[in-house]
């Protein structure tokens, strides 16, 4: 290989993400280097933190940290699929089964493996492990072909794997050779609160489980025969019992290595050989190991420093944790156990809550020395920089865990010191964020591009914003969360406005708390949510202004100012004479007729002179109004379920109009979309709505804040197998939160992915009540649901409402720039050029 | 609201102010000409203002079914379509500048609404 003579030649062994950050600070260092990547997976370097995200939708692009074109700009020696064999280290050189690469400088960051115990059986087919893109496929494919699985480890990986098989639709297991679930992590009060927690989103538990055998099993492919004699039947079995550092190199060529595993280091990350580095998790240190990537990048950016000639030591790195397992916020800092001479430590448990906190302090009360947290991680940051950076405690310390005490110090993005650390990935310091303000971004999300802090394992998203803001708001930059020009306000706080002073008319409002005549933006929103609220007739004269036009006419305008009329079919279950009445409709005042993607009939081409007429027949005839102009529930879709398809467990039709019944008409600050399946085979879409619902053989599961159009959303499972009753009671809850915190325009999906705590947050809100509001949100619905009214049936029965439904207020004329043309035996808009050379038809009879 | 062109028109009754729909708007023909005329109530004070009912962008007569608002204090009116801004005293659209609605004078005069081509 031919290379530049003045620069070295480092080839990196793996590239996983330690290898890339090493790849990537060296570049950035600048040094003259020839750099040889050799990456035995078939792909460059992807974000294995977030891998699980893979079953909500990621691809393989979403998770990559790099691409190949990058590499080649920066004039790297790529070779995918390029598994080492062999180090010589006389030659100073390594090989692959194809090529020789000589080095000056070798930098192993070949990282671990998935341990599989040695277990009789345990390399079958269906018994899998959790690591790599790859992996992720087959397991994905496995999981297509059974029904139960089986997680073996109760680690914080084997938890997220078991989240992942639940997802897939499995019956899902853990089981856990110690006493308690991530025994690393947490002490027993809070792994026996975590069990609960899981166990009540339907994954079985099972401690002090010695698997000893896996054999052919009877109700499902697999057998696994405990110790103790018992045994669980699965179809697959994912093993997540720990991982190993890749050392086989290393060990190999004679570098010395520890007796439990891991390429021994000394502070610079050489190993016994100065030419030889190893970073990430195949290394030792003081007798240590990381499986986090933190430390990884930490000894990545010395090894680069090393290479540089420049003194950066590596000094351990703080394994502090916190993660959402399951929906199931989990935080471990520091000494956790409180295995420190002296340690003293405070618990604090609320069983109806599901929390339990507990701080771990030294014997002299001046610092904390860890902490553990389960159902409740609001208060990590806090303790995690009291830790940290040595913070002098509170006079009480217990006032650090105790929820919501007058005497709860706030430690404001303000208190903490410029050196804190508020991106242990990306080593971040808080005045590395102030030099970028100052150096001029000055959003967070230019903050995040230029310091890359929280572009690692995210668990600093929330401090960095504090800090960001904080900073921002020091330099009189104003954080502007203002409605628009006329309110400054946010949706939420005029939400509150409206109840709280029971404000029924925008007029009110805006003397009270706006300026100006109001816009298109506040308008509507207003509207809304004095609809959100009382349900009035959204035509009331004091209302109409504030309606879009899609909400005035109780249609959506079309392009050529006509509009479209749809039906309420509720479920998609309609009669054969229902059927020929919208028929008898569209063909009398000549529509064109459509199925919509929501399982209903849209009729297009109405004017507006013609709207009263067409929607008198349809409510004779029983149709109600099916709100496809308004942010409103729009559909519940169906499949048939149980009562025709012959695997359907419940009657999904049923269960879809019966929702959408008591629904309709429910203001939001979007459109809300809902659909039933009667199987796990899920023929109506459900994962992709709103709220989708899933029939189980024991009840229901309950998705949420799924999304189709421009941003597709899988839901969230957020309850499974639960009675018609508890179903609808959460759903009431859920939506009218939903409703009452959501932005507008903002889909469920968007307003989750924004909401602090995510899904745990909201399962602890609607389940566990955890902010006393429940009786509350279900009484709003109630009323709402009980003032229902069908909009177009109080529309034709009020003479001044009707009066608006005409083009001209001077003549009974029709508009004559409307012009059809035929196509497949309907209409449809003429287009301006068909108009002008008079090819166009108008529909003469109302003319 | 007299404009020079005021004089030299004609004026066309249109309709009783009852009519007329708070904060919104009504559409009048006058022989081929359709004419929006919104009605803004703010501050104590009935503000009626005339404009073309086309929409110069989505090539419809839809004018009178938008939503009226006021953009640094000057009331606008946003098209159903589009959503771009008119302003209704000029007729001039906020987003584009060589886009304009027409301009019409239009009165109330005990109890009718007026309006002059
Ligand atoms: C008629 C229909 C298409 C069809 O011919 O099948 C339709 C038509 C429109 N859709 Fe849709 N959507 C229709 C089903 C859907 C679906 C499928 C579904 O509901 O299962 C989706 C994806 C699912 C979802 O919403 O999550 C869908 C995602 C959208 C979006 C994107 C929303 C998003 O969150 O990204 C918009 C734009 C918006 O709402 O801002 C939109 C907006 C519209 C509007 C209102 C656009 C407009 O303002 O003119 C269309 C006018 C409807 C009309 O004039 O009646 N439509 N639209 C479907 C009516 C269903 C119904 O019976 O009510
Ligand atoms: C599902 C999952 C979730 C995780 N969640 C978190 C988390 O929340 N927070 C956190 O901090 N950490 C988490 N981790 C751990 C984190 O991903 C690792 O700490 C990090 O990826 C380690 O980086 P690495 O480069 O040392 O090893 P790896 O990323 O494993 O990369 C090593 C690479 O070297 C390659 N290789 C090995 N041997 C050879 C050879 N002989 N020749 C060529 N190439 C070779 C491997 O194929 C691999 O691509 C998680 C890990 C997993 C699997
Ligand atoms: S989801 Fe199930 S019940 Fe519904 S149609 Fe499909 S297979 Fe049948
Ligand atoms: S601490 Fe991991 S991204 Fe910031």
């Amino acid at each position: 290989m031919t290379t530049n003579n003045s620069a070295i030649r480092v080839v990196v062994v793996g590239n996983g993400m330690v290898g890339h950050h090493f790849v990537e600070n060296l570049i950035k260092s600048g040094q003259p280097v020839h750099i040889t990547v050799l990456s035995g997976e078939p792909r460059l370097a992807y974000d294995r933190v977030h891998l699980s995200s893979w079953f909500t939708g990621s691809r393989a692009e979403d998770l990559a940290l790099t691409d190949e074109l990058t590499y080649e700009q920066w004039g790297i020696n790529y070779v995918l699929n390029a598994k080492v064999e062999n180090i010589d280290r006389a030659r100073k050189s390594v090989s692959t089964h194809q090529y020789t690469y000589d080095y000056d400088v070798l930098v192993l960051a070949t990282g671990s493996y998935a341990y599989v115990p040695p277990i009789a059986g345990s390399y079958q087919p269906h018994c899998l492990v959790y690591r790599t893109i790859e992996d992720l496929q087959t397991i994905e494919h496995s999981a297509t072909q059974s029904k139960v699985g089986v997680v073996v480890g109760g680690g914080l990986l084997g938890l997220e794997a078991a989240n992942a098989l639940k997802q897939a639709g499995l019956k899902t297991h853990v089981v856990e050779f110690a006493a308690q679930l991530m025994a690393v992590q947490l002490d027993e009060g809070a792994g026996t609160l975590l069990r609960e927690k899981i166990e009540a989103l339907g994954v079985t538990v099972h401690t002090q489980k010695a698997t000893q055998v896996i054999e052919s099993g009877q109700q499902c492919r697999y057998r696994m025969v405990f110790a103790d004699d018992s045994f669980l039947e699965t179809d697959m079995i994912l093993f997540s019992a720990g991982i190993r550092p890749c050392d086989q190199l290393g060990r190999e060529a004679g570098l010395a290595v520890g007796e439990r595993g891991g390429i021994i280091i000394n502070n610079q990350c050489q190993t016994n050989d100065p030419d030889i580095y190893a970073i990430g998790e195949c290394a030792l240190w003081e007798n240590r190991t990381y499986g986090l990537v933190a430390p990884g990048y930490t000894m990545a950016r010395t090894a680069v420093a090393s290479i540089s000639n420049k003194v950066l030591d590596f000094v351990g790195a703080d394994m502090s944790t916190k993660l959402k397992l399951m929906g199931v916020e989990v935080g471990s800092i520091g000494d956790a156990h409180a295995k420190t001479a002296g340690a003293q430590c405070y618990t604090y448990q609320s069983q109806p809550q599901g929390v339990y906190k507990k701080l771990i302090v030294d014997a002299a009360h001046s610092k904390v020395l860890g902490a553990v947290l389960v159902g409740d991680t609001s208060d990590y940051d806090t303790l995690l920089q009291y830790c940290l950076n040595d913070m002098p405690l509170p006079k009480k310390p217990e006032t650090l865990i105790l929820p919501s005490s007058d005497e709860k110090p706030a430690l404001g993005a303000e208190a903490l010191p410029t050196t804190a650390t508020i991106c242990s990935c990306h080593n971040v310091a808080k005045s590395d964020i102030v030099e970028a303000i100052d150096n001029g971004c000055a959003s967070l999300d230019e903050i995040k591009t230029c310091t890359k802090a929280s572009s690692g394992c995210g668990g600093c998203s929330a401090l960095l914003k504090n800090v960001v803001d904080s900073e921002l708001e020091h330099r009189g930059v104003a954080v502007s969360k203002a409605l628009c020009e006329h309110f400054d306000h946010t949706r939420q706080e005029l939400f509150h406005l409206v109840k709280v002073e029971k404000i029924r008319s925008f007029d009110a409002l805006i003397a009270r708390h706006g300026t100006g005549l109001g816009c298109d933006i506040c308008r509507p929103t207003v509207g809304s949510i004095l609809a959100s609220v009382w349900n009035d007739y959204v035509l009331n004269t004091r209302n109409v202004s504030l309606q879009d036009t899609n909400d005035t006419y109780l249609g959506n305008m079309q392009k050529d100012g006509t509009y479209s009329i749809v039906p309420r079919v509720p479920g998609g279950e309609i009669t054969p004479a229902g059927l020929i009445v919208i028929g008898e409709v569209a063909q009398k005042f000549n529509l064109y007729t459509k199925i919509t993607g929501g399982q209903r009939i849209d009729l297009f081409g109405a004017r507006v002179d013609q709207l009263l007429d067409i929607w008198q027949i349809l409510v004779s005839a029983g149709f109600e109004t099916g709100h496809a102009y308004a942010k409103a529930l729009r559909t519940v879709k169906s499949c048939v379920g149980s009562t025709w398809c012959r695997y359907g467990v419940q009657d999904s039709v049923g269960q879809a109009i019966a929702l959408e019944h008591r629904y309709k008409g429910l203001r939001a600050p979007h459109k809300i979309k809902f659909a039933v399946s009667g199987c796990t085979r899920e023929c109506a879409e459900a994962q992709s709505k709103d709220i989708g619902i899933i029939a189980t053989e024991n009840g229901w599961n309950l998705y949420v804040c799924g999304n189709g159009g421009m941003k597709p959303r899988h839901g969230d499972l957020f309850a499974t197998d639960l009675s018609t009753d508890t179903l609808v009671k959460y759903i009431d809850r859920i939506l009218m939160f939903y409703i009452k915190t959501a932005d507008r325009l903002q889909r469920t999906s968007v307003w989750m992915d924004n909401l602090e705590g995510g899904l745990a947050y909201l399962q602890s809100v609607v389940i566990e009540d955890t902010l006393g509001i429940n009786s509350e949100l279900e009484v709003q619905m109630q009323r709402i649901v009980g003032a229902y009214q069908c909009e177009w049936k109080t529309t034709l029965a009020s003479q001044d409402a009707k009066k608006r439904f005409r083009q001209f207020v001077n003549s009974k004329r029709a508009d004559t720039n409307i012009q059809f043309v035929d196509e497949r035996g309907q209409i449809r808009p003429a287009t301006e050029l068909e108009k002008a050379l008079g090819q166009a038809r108008i529909p003469v009879e109302l003319v | 609201m007299q404009t020079k062109a005021q004089q030299l028109c004609d004026w066309y009754d249109i309709c009783d102010e009852h009519d007329l729909v708070s904060n919104s708007g009504v559409c009048a023909l006058i022989g081929e000409q359709q004419i929006a005329i919104f009605t803004v109530d703010w501050q104590e004070r009935r503000q009626l203002y005339a404009l073309s009912n086309g929409d110069p962008v989505g090539k419809a007569n839809v004018m009178y079914r938008g939503i009226i608002g006021s953009v640094d204090a000057k009331p606008v009116v946003a098209s159903p379509l589009y959503k771009e801004h008119y302003c209704l005293a000029t007729g001039q659209c906020l987003e584009n500048e060589d886009l304009a609605l027409q301009v019409f004078a239009v009165e109330l005069n005990a109890g009718k609404v007026r309006v002059a081509l």
